[in-house]
């Protein structure tokens, strides 16, 4: 059965990678037939080399690290933070009620315009950059947490009252477990709000990793190599995801 | 076992279990609802006892004060002649809702009430196997309830609340979501079990084959409000299997408690049917 499962697997993957190359084997021969302006996107293949170029001469590894760190740290803080602050939400029913509206709204705030109010805090630096991807990743963990521990199914706490858990007994063993898989739905969104944000306020203010270097590229109109570094920020992404669903294996078997 | 037969169902000498004049009342938009009206029961040691009743007669609010799981009630239960209030260590439940734990593999599962009683690992784990193996779950240890049936899954939840060793085991309507077949088989292992632990049970039910396959006593409710209307002794030989529902006894059974219930489910339905053409008139 686990060799169908990795069979079927390789083939999911194997058509996800063939469709990205159909697409941008067809990108490249609209451009090359004129059918989009080879001046605002660049070709493809363009791109390819370019990759190397910006490994070599920009030193996009070293901004990719800059930027994976801020992401880490900003991703800590969510998680931190954002699941302390949706345990207290569940835990005093009156500051829920009060204030769910509120993270919500924040959720689809445009925290990232708030820059010049961070910068003025936390000064041109990497804690401006944080601290703008913390407070944009914050509201969908706080939401999910808060979500996830509502949500733990009424029989299971009856299980837990039957046994005569404490109420830490109840909290780590039966409510955390069963808010997990919500959590981590929660995080997950935290972390794509939080490397939009950090590469864009990079991107905003000049400084830092990725998104200064796309910046200074873009200013130089250097086109294949702005996109070669925009594909570092998704190898950044994909980096996140594939530790947090690491993690998320280990806390939790399955969902 | 005939000398069980004659039992008064309110009588405390000897039980084990007790429920004495329990009386509980909701207040609803509509009003107050007499959800359980003055009833009186008791189970002796190593018996296994039913309740059987139509859907709305108060069972589960039975279950749950007898488990302590709901208060603010009149009367009295007590284990043992001692009066109890909330959740007892005497007492397990097992819920009609699946309630193994997702997270946990079989034998977490079982291991669990243990590992909260904080038994070192590695004796809970050997505990934990022996219940494992009384439900006939060997070989699954590792697995997780997503990759079980929904018997197995219920089997787990039964051998978790074994595995906390309660002198009484509260089980409501555990087969509900099964199919006949499962229910019948695992009715079998329900009653192997009874047989090797000499579990003290009580079975809240709806179903009359499974009451009268397992007990031997079944308490038949009436619908709302929820009192005792008769008791029945089921005098069928043990050890007992599946295959007593073919004999002419077990008909017999059978037939006394549906003539008994009848009344009661109709008048349920009739009532449900009542209440739900009374919210759909138009003010």
């Amino acid at each position: 059965m686990s060799a169908r499962l990795g069979a079927s697997r390789a083939a999911a993957a194997l058509t996800g990678f063939g469709t990205l190359v159909a697409i941008l084997v067809l990108v490249e021969a609209l451009i090359r037939g004129g059918a989009i302006n080879r001046f605002i996107v660049p070709l493809p293949s363009q791109v390819l080399v370019a990759i190397p170029r910006i490994i070599a001469e920009e030193n996009v590894l070293h901004r990719l690290w800059e930027t994976a760190r801020e992401a880490l740290w900003a991703s800590v803080l969510i998680a931190v933070v954002g699941i302390a602050l949706g345990i207290l939400l569940y835990r005093f029913r009156l500051l829920r009620s009060a204030t769910e509206t509120w993270v919500a709204a924040l959720a689809s705030a445009p925290i990232v315009l708030m820059y010049p109010l961070f910068l003025v805090v936390f000064g041109r630096s990497a804690a401006t950059i944080i601290a703008i991807g913390f407070v944009a990743g914050l509201p969908p963990v706080i939401l999910k947490t808060l979500e996830g521990l509502v949500g733990a199914r009424q029989v299971l706490i009856d299980v837990g009252r039957s046994f005569k858990l404490t109420d830490r007994q109840m909290f780590w063993k039966i409510l955390l477990p069963a808010a997990l898989p919500s959590i981590f739905v929660g995080l997950r969104l935290g972390l794509i709000f939080a490397l939009i944000n950090i590469v864009g306020v990079e991107f905003l203010i000049n400084f830092g990793g990725l998104g200064q270097l796309i910046n200074d590229l873009a200013e130089r109109y250097d086109l294949p190599a702005t996109y070669g570094a925009i594909c570092f920020v998704i190898l950044v992404s994909i980096v996140f995801f594939i530790v947090m669903e690491r993690i998320e294996r280990w806390m939790r078997p399955i969902d | 076992m005939t000398e069980t037969a004659v039992r008064d169902a309110t009588s405390a000498s000897g039980a084990l279990l007790s429920v004495e004049h329990i009386v509980k009342r909701f207040t609803t938009p509509e009003g107050v609802l007499t959800a359980l009206d003055d009833v009186s029961l008791t189970v002796a040691p190593g018996e296994f006892v039913s309740v059987i009743g139509p859907s709305g007669c108060g069972k589960s609010t039975l279950f749950n004060i007898m488990g302590g799981l709901v208060g603010d009630y009149e009367g009295r239960v007590s284990v043992g002649g001692e009066t109890i209030a909330g959740t007892h260590p005497a007492i397990g439940m097992v819920f009609q809702e699946e309630s193994a734990f997702p997270w946990r593999t079989v034998i977490q599962n079982v291991a669990f009430p243990l590992e909260i009683a904080g038994v070192a690992k590695s004796e809970r784990l050997s505990r934990a196997q022996h219940f494992v193996g009384l439900v006939g779950l060997d070989g699954f240890e590792r697995r997780l309830p997503a990759e079980l049936s929904g018997g197995m899954r219920q089997r787990v939840a039964i051998a978790r609340t074994l595995a906390s060793t309660p002198s009484i085991l509260l089980m409501d309507e555990p087969f509900a979501a099964l199919d006949e077949q499962t229910r019948l088989l695992l009715g079998d292992k329900v009653l192997q079990i009874q047989q090797q632990l000499r579990q003290t049970t009580l079975l809240i039910t709806h179903n009359i084959t499974e009451a009268v396959q397992l007990s031997d006593r079944v308490l038949v409710m009436t619908y709302r409000p929820g009192k005792l209307k008769r008791i029945v002794d089921i005098d069928l030989p043990r050890p007992r299997t599946s295959e007593v529902v073919g004999s002419d006894a077990f008909g017999h059974y059978v037939a006394r408690i549906w003539s008994d219930l009848r009344e009661e489910a109709s008048r349920g339905i009739r009532e449900e049917e009542r209440r739900a053409l009374g919210e759909g008139e138009p003010r």
